[in-house]
Protein backbone atom coordinates (compact mmCIF):
# COMPACT_ATOMS: atom_id res chain seq x y z
CA UNK A 1 0.00 0.00 0.00
CA UNK A 2 1.28 3.44 -0.84
CA UNK A 3 0.28 6.85 0.49
CA UNK A 4 -2.27 7.54 -2.27
CA UNK A 5 -3.92 4.16 -1.65
CA UNK A 6 -4.19 4.92 2.05
CA UNK A 7 -5.88 8.23 1.21
CA UNK A 8 -8.19 6.47 -1.23
CA UNK A 9 -9.22 3.85 1.37
CA UNK A 10 -9.87 6.57 3.98
CA UNK A 11 -11.90 8.59 1.51
CA UNK A 12 -14.09 5.56 0.76
CA UNK A 13 -14.73 4.96 4.45
CA UNK A 14 -15.54 8.66 5.00
CA UNK A 15 -17.67 9.83 2.06
CA UNK A 16 -18.80 12.86 4.12
CA UNK A 17 -15.27 14.32 3.93
CA UNK A 18 -13.92 16.24 0.97
CA UNK A 19 -10.89 14.65 -0.75
CA UNK A 20 -8.73 17.64 0.31
CA UNK A 21 -9.69 17.04 3.94
CA UNK A 22 -8.72 13.37 3.79
CA UNK A 23 -5.41 14.30 2.18
CA UNK A 24 -4.83 16.96 4.85
CA UNK A 25 -5.52 14.43 7.64
CA UNK A 26 -2.91 12.01 6.27
CA UNK A 27 -0.38 14.81 5.77
CA UNK A 28 -1.00 16.07 9.30
CA UNK A 29 -0.68 12.55 10.76
CA UNK A 30 2.79 11.85 9.37
CA UNK A 31 3.97 15.42 9.68
CA UNK A 32 3.12 15.54 13.38
CA UNK A 33 5.09 12.32 13.98
CA UNK A 34 8.07 13.64 11.99
CA UNK A 35 7.98 16.93 13.85
CA UNK A 36 8.09 15.22 17.23
CA UNK A 37 11.01 13.02 16.13
CA UNK A 38 12.83 16.08 14.78
CA UNK A 39 12.59 17.70 18.21
CA UNK A 40 14.07 14.61 19.85
CA UNK A 41 10.79 13.22 21.18
CA UNK A 42 9.12 9.87 21.01
CA UNK A 43 5.83 8.72 19.49
CA UNK A 44 4.01 5.77 21.04
CA UNK A 45 1.07 4.23 19.22
CA UNK A 46 -0.20 1.31 21.31
CA UNK A 47 -0.83 -1.79 19.26
CA UNK A 48 1.06 -0.40 16.29
CA UNK A 49 4.52 0.53 17.49
CA UNK A 50 6.76 3.29 18.75
CA UNK A 51 8.93 5.81 16.92
CA UNK A 52 12.01 7.23 18.57
CA UNK A 53 15.43 8.47 17.56
CA UNK A 54 18.85 6.98 18.17
CA UNK A 55 22.28 8.51 18.27
CA UNK A 56 24.85 7.23 15.78
CA UNK A 57 28.43 7.75 16.89
CA UNK A 58 30.95 9.50 14.66
CA UNK A 59 33.12 7.03 12.75
CA UNK A 60 35.93 6.89 10.27
CA UNK A 61 34.57 5.78 6.92
CA UNK A 62 36.24 5.04 3.65
CA UNK A 63 35.34 6.08 0.14
CA UNK A 64 34.96 2.68 -1.52
CA UNK A 65 36.06 4.06 -4.87
CA UNK A 66 39.22 5.89 -3.88
CA UNK A 67 40.04 4.18 -0.59
CA UNK A 68 40.36 7.59 1.04
CA UNK A 69 39.37 7.77 4.70
CA UNK A 70 36.70 10.28 5.67
CA UNK A 71 35.44 11.34 9.06
CA UNK A 72 31.71 10.65 9.24
CA UNK A 73 30.19 12.86 11.95
CA UNK A 74 27.77 11.46 14.52
CA UNK A 75 24.09 11.93 13.81
CA UNK A 76 20.59 11.23 15.05
CA UNK A 77 18.48 8.72 13.11
CA UNK A 78 14.79 7.72 13.22
CA UNK A 79 13.99 4.35 14.80
CA UNK A 80 10.80 2.26 14.89
CA UNK A 81 9.88 -0.74 16.97
CA UNK A 82 6.70 -2.65 16.16
CA UNK A 83 4.28 -3.09 19.05
CA UNK A 84 3.46 -6.48 20.54
CA UNK A 85 -0.04 -6.65 19.04
CA UNK A 86 1.40 -5.83 15.62
CA UNK A 87 4.13 -8.48 15.95
CA UNK A 88 1.60 -11.09 17.08
CA UNK A 89 -0.77 -10.21 14.28
CA UNK A 90 1.92 -10.62 11.62
CA UNK A 91 2.50 -14.16 12.85
CA UNK A 92 -1.03 -15.41 13.32
CA UNK A 93 -2.13 -17.63 10.47
CA UNK B 1 18.67 18.59 22.16
CA UNK B 2 15.52 19.80 23.90
CA UNK B 3 13.70 16.99 25.63
CA UNK B 4 10.01 16.61 24.82
CA UNK B 5 7.40 14.14 26.02
CA UNK B 6 5.85 11.18 24.28
CA UNK B 7 3.31 11.79 21.56
CA UNK B 8 0.25 9.53 21.54
CA UNK B 9 -2.89 8.89 19.50
CA UNK B 10 -4.67 11.61 21.44
CA UNK B 11 -2.01 14.17 20.47
CA UNK B 12 -2.24 13.13 16.82
CA UNK B 13 -6.02 13.51 16.98
CA UNK B 14 -5.53 16.93 18.55
CA UNK B 15 -3.21 17.98 15.72
CA UNK B 16 -5.77 16.83 13.14
CA UNK B 17 -8.52 18.69 15.01
CA UNK B 18 -6.54 21.94 14.99
CA UNK B 19 -4.92 21.78 11.55
CA UNK B 20 -7.72 20.19 9.52
CA UNK B 21 -10.69 21.41 11.54
CA UNK B 22 -12.52 18.11 12.03
CA UNK B 23 -14.29 17.60 15.36
CA UNK B 24 -12.25 16.02 18.15
CA UNK B 25 -14.08 12.72 17.92
CA UNK B 26 -13.89 12.58 14.11
CA UNK B 27 -10.19 13.39 14.33
CA UNK B 28 -9.57 10.49 16.70
CA UNK B 29 -11.57 8.19 14.45
CA UNK B 30 -9.42 9.21 11.47
CA UNK B 31 -6.20 8.58 13.41
CA UNK B 32 -7.46 5.13 14.40
CA UNK B 33 -8.51 4.45 10.80
CA UNK B 34 -5.07 5.31 9.42
CA UNK B 35 -3.43 2.92 11.89
CA UNK B 36 -5.98 0.19 11.22
CA UNK B 37 -5.59 0.45 7.43
CA UNK B 38 -1.79 0.24 7.72
CA UNK B 39 -2.06 -2.73 10.12
CA UNK B 40 -4.54 -4.55 7.87
CA UNK B 41 -2.36 -4.03 4.85
CA UNK B 42 0.68 -5.43 6.62
CA UNK B 43 -1.14 -8.41 8.06
CA UNK B 44 -2.17 -9.15 4.45
CA UNK B 45 1.56 -9.32 3.71
CA UNK B 46 1.86 -5.95 1.99
CA UNK B 47 4.57 -3.37 2.65
CA UNK B 48 3.35 0.15 3.39
CA UNK B 49 5.14 3.00 1.66
CA UNK B 50 4.47 6.58 2.70
CA UNK B 51 6.37 8.96 0.45
CA UNK B 52 8.17 11.68 2.38
CA UNK B 53 8.01 9.63 5.58
CA UNK B 54 9.27 6.08 5.11
CA UNK B 55 8.49 2.46 4.33
CA UNK B 56 7.24 -0.25 6.67
CA UNK B 57 8.82 -3.42 5.34
CA UNK B 58 7.97 -7.02 6.14
CA UNK B 59 10.80 -9.49 6.45
CA UNK B 60 10.52 -13.24 6.82
CA UNK B 61 13.11 -14.68 9.16
CA UNK B 62 14.04 -18.35 9.14
CA UNK B 63 14.42 -20.59 12.15
CA UNK B 64 17.59 -20.11 14.14
CA UNK B 65 19.05 -21.34 17.39
CA UNK B 66 18.89 -18.90 20.23
CA UNK B 67 20.17 -19.18 23.75
CA UNK B 68 18.61 -18.22 27.04
CA UNK B 69 21.18 -15.69 28.22
CA UNK B 70 20.51 -16.51 31.87
CA UNK B 71 20.68 -20.30 31.76
CA UNK B 72 22.70 -20.85 28.57
CA UNK B 73 20.11 -23.37 27.36
CA UNK B 74 19.78 -23.47 23.56
CA UNK B 75 16.26 -23.04 22.23
CA UNK B 76 15.06 -22.93 18.63
CA UNK B 77 13.62 -19.56 17.57
CA UNK B 78 10.70 -20.29 15.28
CA UNK B 79 10.48 -18.75 11.78
CA UNK B 80 8.59 -15.48 11.95
CA UNK B 81 7.61 -12.39 10.06
CA UNK B 82 8.88 -9.08 11.38
CA UNK B 83 8.12 -5.48 10.50
CA UNK B 84 10.93 -2.99 10.01
CA UNK B 85 10.87 0.71 9.21
CA UNK B 86 13.12 2.47 6.74
CA UNK B 87 12.89 6.22 7.12
CA UNK B 88 12.82 8.25 3.91
CA UNK B 89 15.73 10.58 3.18
CA UNK B 90 13.42 13.50 4.00
CA UNK B 91 12.66 12.16 7.48
CA UNK B 92 16.34 11.31 8.09
CA UNK B 93 17.30 14.86 7.17
CA UNK B 94 14.66 16.31 9.47
CA UNK B 95 15.75 14.17 12.41
CA UNK B 96 19.48 14.74 11.94
CA UNK B 97 18.80 18.47 11.76
CA UNK B 98 20.45 18.75 8.33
Amino acid sequence: MIRSELIEALAQENPELRPEEVEAVVTCFFDTIAERLASGGRVELRGFGAFSTRERAARTGRNPRTGETVEVPGKRVPYFKAGKDMRDRLNSD
Amino acid sequence: MRSVGTLTRADLADAVHHKVGLSRSDSLTMVESILRLMCDSMSDGENVKISGFGTFLLRDKGERIGRNPKTGVEVPITPRRVMTFRASQMLKDRVSGA
